[in-house]
């Protein structure tokens, strides 16, 4: 098994060129091929999880080979219990996505060899230790975003899909630059050996022979780079109408597995690598992701386009994941700092955004169906009523909702619980502040629940809705099943990442 | 590696079949020409496989030429001239397959063409600096009867303007070169006499000499504000000829500013690098922001090469080892990027819709009537923003780690360059190619459309080309190093070592 | 004692140039009669070629010997070559005629033309001011014939009139000049009146004698801003004499002068290596050259007339050989030679194409070369070839001779005199000299013919002459050496 890793990321790759080269395949091959490929990922990964051991810090099923001598790259993946999980979440998110798109009739084929290759460069994003083929993963998952937008979207795709590429390649084209700037100064990418160096505070040293105010340049490119793609508030202008006009499935793919991609990095890049420069920033940047968390729920109320509003709940979700990461670099190095908090902060950082990943694509979805059924409406006063007549739909969508709002018992309350927990111990008044952000998401997801599903009959007839098809019910089932499961069984993630989790709260002292 | 020197005369003599053959049957120049451009680059692929990479050049031929002048017959190779070598062999490769549909005085355009790759192989290999100038100089008049013979918009305009500027960049080249050679007594142009005389040049001398010879070449490389020539003139370019200026011959002004401005005048370069270094980024930038707004599809691809080769700059301003095998290693790369998308734009769209204006192309849904014209520019587009995975993607990010040790401010606004392409890229490809994507399903546009627009199908030399570009691109972009293990040893001579500050590799 | 073999034996060249023209008249008025003009040419021209080619035999017997009666005469590498490049000239002159020009008396024109030559030859080895003075009168008044000679156009006439004119002007200046240097040094020899010279004070008269002369000069070699005849007799003399104007003329008056400068004038020469200048004939030829350069290229790029343009453009390369001139000092003539014949040959072949279009329907106006690939592609090569190598385009001759000439000009004080700012401008507007002569090309190789012109069929004779020229321009420039070595 010494390429698993390789294999996760390429499987889905070699699906796309299969598809491409089945230039007369008929619509229903395409998708059972497609849907195959982007299934091999659950199964690798839940392979790894068999074989992974959760009580060893350090990445696993390791590849490291010589790849560019002259710039001292080497092609590095490596897997830890973050990784893993994302890697579940991508297994997961991508079918169902899939599933939820198999009623794309303009040019399937192209459609899931897009998908395909989306779904690689999210997993080589997860996996890739080398910034030079992380940048790789990471600019080409805009690629086939741009196409699977422009050409499946609504009808303002065309704006929506060139915003989102050039804000995120603004911000990638700085976080180019910062990593510019590590390899000038250190001569190395490899995020496990610049994390080294970040820790022991060599390479502030190294970064400060430039002189001035260049070393928080670097960080703030890459910061830039990673907040655009969360994204962080206020760069998160290019969110709403991305996920409004993006097909379906797209939407599913973009908030559920590519949002957290952007999370990751924090997790994985900014974090590790400029631990003295975060804790320095983590004074506004606390402040920011609040901005994020009030924000989002804030403007998601104000919504009446009910993609929109979804949209908006998920920048108020991801910014738990800041907030709560934002904290623990703020605590870092103060006296009284508790790893308790800490640990639970980092938890439920990650937990949420497997959860996240989860309610979100359900939600997209839901609304996706809402869409379909209507004739192409999703305006919050469009409907009502729908509850009797499509019960199911009504039942699953619930539990979707709930689980976003994070009703105890379902998945999102372990994650937002944890978190608040954590940022608690860490940083109070930003809890406080945060509840806030907690009301107003319970209220609009209420509003969401209450308006569509019962109320008074709005312009879509309720009587001629019709209730899930079988096809339906396959597609939101998964993501509603784990939702119970990790509701009631947290553990089996968090056991993953315990002691990841565990180790990095032990180290939280600056350089 | 001994064989290098045949790539000229190969040409030359393939340029004369071409000519002759063209008379009687265009089929036979193509393929005379084709055969001859395939030779040319196995022979550059043939020297690679045997190179090896050390500093210093290696000599090929030296026989006195004409002693009188103290000119010596001497072509030599290292790495950044094997690799500038294979470029053009490919791109002249890929040209001619681009050309292939030319039917106007067939003989007469290959025997052009081929004279012009003559005169780059040429540049490319010379280790004097008269026979450097005289082989640039070969370039320079094939360029106008391409573009004016066989060129579309504006042609005669954009060949004249191309070329005087050509010339006047030359005439600054030769004056300097005439300075330098004189003050030295006027005994060589072999560039290692020149450097080594360098020494006793005052400092004044050298900026002077500098300037007239940087400012020459930089003028072919089309560094701003003297970059006005290359859009007008690559645009009114038939196909190949776009191609070919664009990706090859703009590289022989940075070639020349790499080869014999910077190492022969150490403070010449000193003196000047800030200046050049700003007038690469305001280029970078400037070009871009041009082309974000042009109406002309093939404008913004010509603005784009402006863009391009400002890195190239950039690169070659900061001096240090890093930049500038960045900066060579970008020549190559955006010598085929280049390539592909006037490839796309002149040869696989407009000679099928005659028009290149955005806002007729709007209208055409291309990327289904041409759906491999759509991938190879969607591929060409990707790499000339830089998209990783592609060749433009190392090198722009060799650029920015040795400019960044030469001062940050500059990759910052290198970097700031790198999303204005992106910007304007992302448009020409949305609106080109993806102008009407239509939501009603593939039976009514085939219905709305088939009629219309009954494009020829993409001929088998447009496909074989894209794909060696598309190959080379994607190749590089993932394997480097097959570059930069030429290039970096070259750097290590002692010639470049006095001017390339830091950068330990 | 007057050695009269010695004499004999260096001007074998001049006596069999002056036999064949006798031939030539007797000839033609033995088997002349009742034949049309066309086979008299013919026949002349044969004759012509064939003294041209005996001329060309002694020179190379005559050899470079040196001095021949007192210094009367110098038989130097540079006379030689100079013999040799001027009897080149003509015979490609000759080669061109039949065919491609309809005159009523072909004998007379060859005549005439062998005695223009032998002229030249003369001009090549004078060293004492009245052999040179009549050697360079026996060219001219040939030349004003020559220029005339074409009675059925009043612009020939009138060509030949302003150039008889002013020609005379200038004859009368550099006469003046002479008698001058003569009183004030008691010589006629060109050594000895440097060594006078450099005795004596520099005095006013001297420098009015300098200035008499370069005025003449001036005028002789089509500077500015003595240039007022060349357009009109380029433009109104027939063709083939407009090519030996152009070409063996300019070539044979250049090396008169430079030797009279350098060998008869040198301590009065002054200096332009630095700004602080010394007074002397070389700022003034400096100024020449600046002029000339300037005017010459920028009057140039206004033109329609391709006669003109060439003329223009002779006044530019006018200025560049007066750079030749300065440097000879420092490098010797050979770059100035070498510049001068190769610009000759691509003189004589751009005239040699015209005079072809001539017969094809007229060749005036740059439109009239229209097409010229479709009509004749064998013209449109050569003609490629000759402008190319006027602009000075590698590999061709051009682009060695001005690089030698600059080569040599920037040796001289580098860039700090007027003569090294100087160069540089000829540099840069040699540049803009590309955008005249690729007007020439555009009309010749991309455009295409208007609808009435048809195929031109190139005379064999002529085709030779241009293959010929254009192959030597290809060959002197790949090989410089062959003639830069000879100095």
């Amino acid at each position: 098994m010494t390429a698993l890793l390789s294999l996760i990321v390429f499987t889905p790759w070699i699906g796309a060129a299969v598809l491409a080269a089945l230039s007369s395949a008929k619509p229903g091959t395409v998708r059972a091929i497609a849907l195959l490929f982007s299934l091999s990922t659950l199964g690798l990964g839940l392979f790894a999880v068999a074989n992974f051991d959760p009580s060893r810090v350090g990445s696993q099923f390791v590849e490291r080979h010589d790849w560019i001598t002259a710039l001292n790259v080497h092609y590095h993946l490596g897997l830890d219990g973050l990784s893993l999980i994302l890697v579940l979440l991508t297994g997961i998110v991508t079918p169902v996505a899939l599933l939820a798109s198999w009623r794309v009739e303009r040019d399937p084929r192209l459609f899931a060899a897009l998908f395909l290759m989306l779904q690689g460069a999210a997993l080589g994003v997860f996996l890739a230790l080398d910034f030079f083929h992380w940048f790789v993963f990471w600019e080409l998952s805009l690629v086939p975003a741009f196409f699977l937008i422009k050409l499946w979207g609504g009808p303002g795709a065309t704006r929506a899909a060139y915003q989102f590429v050039i804000y995120t390649i603004g911000g990638s084209a700085f976080m180019l630059l910062a990593f510019a700037a590590l390899y000038a100064a250190t001569g190395t990418m490899d995020f496990i050996q610049l994390a080294q160096l970040g820790a022991d505070g060599t390479l502030a040293q190294q970064l400060g022979a430039v002189g001035g105010w260049w070393p928080k340049a670097v960080f703030l490119g890459a910061l830039l780079g990673l907040a655009v793609k969360v994204p962080l508030w206020p760069f998160h202008t290019w969110l709403p109408p991305t996920y409004a006009e993006a097909p379906t499935g797209a939407s599913m793919f973009l908030t559920g597995v590519m949002s957290k991609m952007g999370v990751y990095g924090f997790l994985r890049i900014l974090w590790p690598i400029f631990p003295t420069q975060l804790h320095g920033a983590s004074g506004w940047l606390l402040w920011l992701a609040l901005g994020g968390v009030v924000f989002g729920a804030f403007a998601a109320m104000r919504q009446t386009d009910l993609k929109r509003m979804v949209a908006y709940s998920s920048l108020n979700h991801l910014s738990y994941c800041l907030l709560a990461l934002f904290a623990v670099s703020a605590a870092t190095g103060q006296p009284g700092t508790t790893s308790v908090a800490a640990i639970a902060a980092l938890s439920g950082t990650i937990l949420q955004m497997f959860n996240h990943g989860l309610s979100a694509a359900a939600l997209f979805y839901c609304v996706g169906l809402l869409e379909a059924r209507s004739g192409g409406l999703r305006g919050l006063n469009d409907f009502g009523g729908v509850r009797t007549a499509a019960p199911i739909f009504a039942g699953l969508c619930g539990i979707a909702l709930f689980s976003s709002l994070g009703l105890p018992g379902l998945n999102g309350f372990v994650g937002e619980f944890l978190i608040f927990r954590g940022v608690f111990g860490l940083a109070p008044w930003a809890a406080a502040v945060a509840c806030l952000g907690l009301l107003a998401t319970a209220l609009f997801l209420l509003t969401f629940w209450q308006r569509v599903f019962h109320g008074p009959t709005g312009k879509v007839a309720s009587s001629g809705f019709q209730d899930l098809s079988r096809h339906e019910i396959l597609t939101l089932s998964p993501l509603i099943a784990l939702m119970f499961v990790l509701g009631v069984w947290p553990q089996f993630l968090a056991g993953l990442i315990n002691p990841l989790v565990t180790s990095w709260a032990s180290r939280l002292v600056l350089p | 590696m001994n064989a290098l020197p045949c790539t000229v005369y190969v040409s030359l003599v393939g340029a004369l079949l071409a000519l002759i053959a063209g008379g009687r049957s265009a089929t036979a120049a193509r393929w005379i020409a084709l055969i001859t451009a395939t030779v040319g680059w196995l022979i550059t692929l043939g020297a690679a496989a045997d190179f090896v990479p050390g500093p210093g050049l290696q000599t090929l031929v030296n026989v006195a030429w004409i002693p009188e002048l103290g000119v010596r017959y001497h072509l030599a190779a290292d790495g950044i001239s094997l690799t500038l070598l294979v470029l053009t062999g490919l791109a002249a490769t890929a040209g001619i397959l681009f050309s292939w549909n030319i039917e106007e005085r067939v003989g007469e355009f290959f025997a052009l063409f081929l004279t012009l790759i003559a005169g780059v192989y040429g540049v490319f290999l010379s280790a004097d600096i008269f026979v450097f100038f005289v082989f640039y100089e070969i370039a320079i008049v094939p360029k106008y009867f391409l573009i004016a013979s066989w060129g579309s918009t504006n042609r005669e305009y954009g060949a004249m303007k191309l070329v005087l500027y050509s010339f006047a960049g030359s005439a600054l080249v030769l004056a300097g070169v005439l300075w330098a050679y004189a003050a030295n007594g006027g005994q060589s142009f072999a560039l290692s006499d020149l450097a080594a005389a360098g020494a006793n040049f005052t400092a004044g001398q050298q900026i002077g000499m500098f300037a007239l010879i940087f400012l020459g070449f930089a003028v072919l490389a089309g560094m701003f504000p003297f970059h006005t020539w290359a859009p007008t003139g690559h645009v009114a370019a038939p196909t190949a000829a776009s191609m070919l200026l664009a990706g090859v011959v703009m590289k022989l002004g940075a070639y020349g500013c790499l080869r014999v401005a910077m190492p022969l005048f150490p403070a010449g370069l000193e003196f000047w690098q800030p200046t050049i270094a700003w007038l690469a980024i305001i280029g970078i930038i400037y070009a871009g922001f041009v082309a974000l707004v042009q109406e002309d599809f093939k404008f913004v691809i010509g603005y784009s090469s402006v863009s391009h080769m400002g890195f190239v700059l950039l690169g070659l301003a900061a001096a240090n080892t890093q930049a500038v095998s960045g900066a060579v290693l970008q020549m190559f790369s955006h010598g085929v990027i280049a390539g592909l998308l006037f490839a796309v734009v002149g040869r696989m769209v407009y000679d099928r819709t005659h028009t290149r204006k955005f806002s007729d192309l709007r209208g055409i849904p291309l990327h289904r009537l041409l759906p491999f014209a759509a991938l190879t520019f969607v591929l060409g587009g990707l790499a000339s923003m830089g998209m990783p995975g592609f060749s433009g993607f190392p090198a722009e990010l060799t650029i920015l780690i040795g400019t960044w040790k030469t001062s940050p401010v500059w990759a910052t606004f290198a970097a700031g360059g790198i999303l204005v392409a992106a910007a304007f890229t992302l448009r020409a490809i949305q609106v080109s190619f993806f102008g009407t994507t239509d939501h009603s399903g593939p039976a009514a546009t085939a219905g709305a459309h088939g009629h219309e627009h009954d494009y020829a199908p993409i001929t088998w030399p447009e496909r074989t080309g894209a794909m060696l570009l598309i190959a080379a691109t994607i190749y590089i972009g993932l394997k480097p190093d097959v570059l930069l293990e030429w290039i970096v040893p070259a750097l290590q001579s002692p010639l470049f070592q006095t001017i390339l500050k830091g950068g330990a590799s | 004692m007057i050695n009269y073999t010695a004499i004999f034996h260096a001007l074998r060249p001049e006596a069999s140039l002056v036999v064949g023209a006798l031939v030539v008249l007797g000839l033609d008025l033995w088997l002349g009669r009742g034949r049309t003009e066309g086979q008299r040419l013919r026949l002349s021209s044969l004759v012509g070629l064939l003294a041209v080619a005996a001329a060309i035999c002694a020179s190379l017997g005559a050899g470079s010997s040196g001095e021949v009666v007192d210094g009367v005469l110098i038989l130097d590498s540079l006379g030689l070559a100079t013999r040799v490049g001027v009897l080149g000239l003509t015979g490609l002159t000759l080669l061109l005629a039949p065919g491609t020009s309809r005159v009523r008396n072909p004998a007379e024109l060859v005549a005439i033309i062998l005695f223009a030559t032998s002229g030249f030859t003369l001009m090549a080895v004078a060293q004492q001011l009245l052999l040179a003075f009549l050697a360079l009168e026996l060219a001219s008044l040939s030349l004003y014939i020559l220029a005339g000679f074409d009675k059925s156009r009043p612009a020939s006439a009138e060509a030949a009139l302003k150039y008889f004119l002013l020609g005379g002007v200038s004859a009368a200046f550099m006469l003046f000049g002479f008698s001058l240097l003569y009183g004030l040094t008691g010589s006629l020899v060109l050594p000895e009146i440097a060594r006078a010279i450099a005795v004596n004070e520099q005095s006013t008269l001297l420098m009015v004698a300098l200035v008499m002369i370069l005025v003449a000069f001036g005028f002789k070699a089509a500077a500015a801003p003595f240039h007022l005849w060349a357009p009109d007799v380029y433009q109104g003399a027939p063709t083939i004499s407009a090519a030996l104007i152009a070409s063996a003329s300019k070539l044979a008056g250049f090396v008169l002068f430079v030797r009279l400068l350098w060998s008869g004038l040198l301590p009065a020469a002054g200096s332009v290596a630095t700004f602080d200048s010394v007074p002397g004939w070389l700022p003034v030829v400096a100024g020449l050259a600046g002029l000339s350069l300037f005017l010459g290229n920028f009057v140039a790029l206004a033109q329609s007339n391709v006669r003109r343009l060439l003329a223009y453009s002779a006044i530019a390369h006018a200025g560049a050989l007066l750079l030749g001139v300065m440097a000879a000092g420092v490098a010797g003539p050979g770059p100035l030679f070498y510049y001068a014949a190769t610009y000759g040959l691509a003189t004589v072949g751009a005239f040699g194409v015209i005079a072809v279009v001539e017969q094809a329907g007229g060749c005036q106006s740059l439109s009239d070369l229209a097409g010229l690939h479709r009509r004749s592609p064998l013209l449109a090569a050569c003609l490629l070839i000759f402008i190319l190598s006027l602009a000075g385009i590698p590999p061709l001759a051009g682009f060695f001779g001005k690089f030698a000439v600059f080569a040599a000009a920037l040796k001289v004080g580098g860039l700090g005199g007027p003569l090294g700012w100087l160069t540089l401008a000829a540099i840069f507007l040699s540049a803009i000299g590309l955008y005249y002569y690729l007007l020439i090309l555009k009309q010749a190789l991309v455009l295409g013919p208007a609808a009435d012109r048809g195929k031109i069929s190139v005379p064999a004779n002529a085709g030779l002459a241009l293959i010929l020229a254009a192959g030597l321009i290809v060959a002197l420039g790949l090989f410089p050496s062959v003639v830069l070595g000879l100095f």
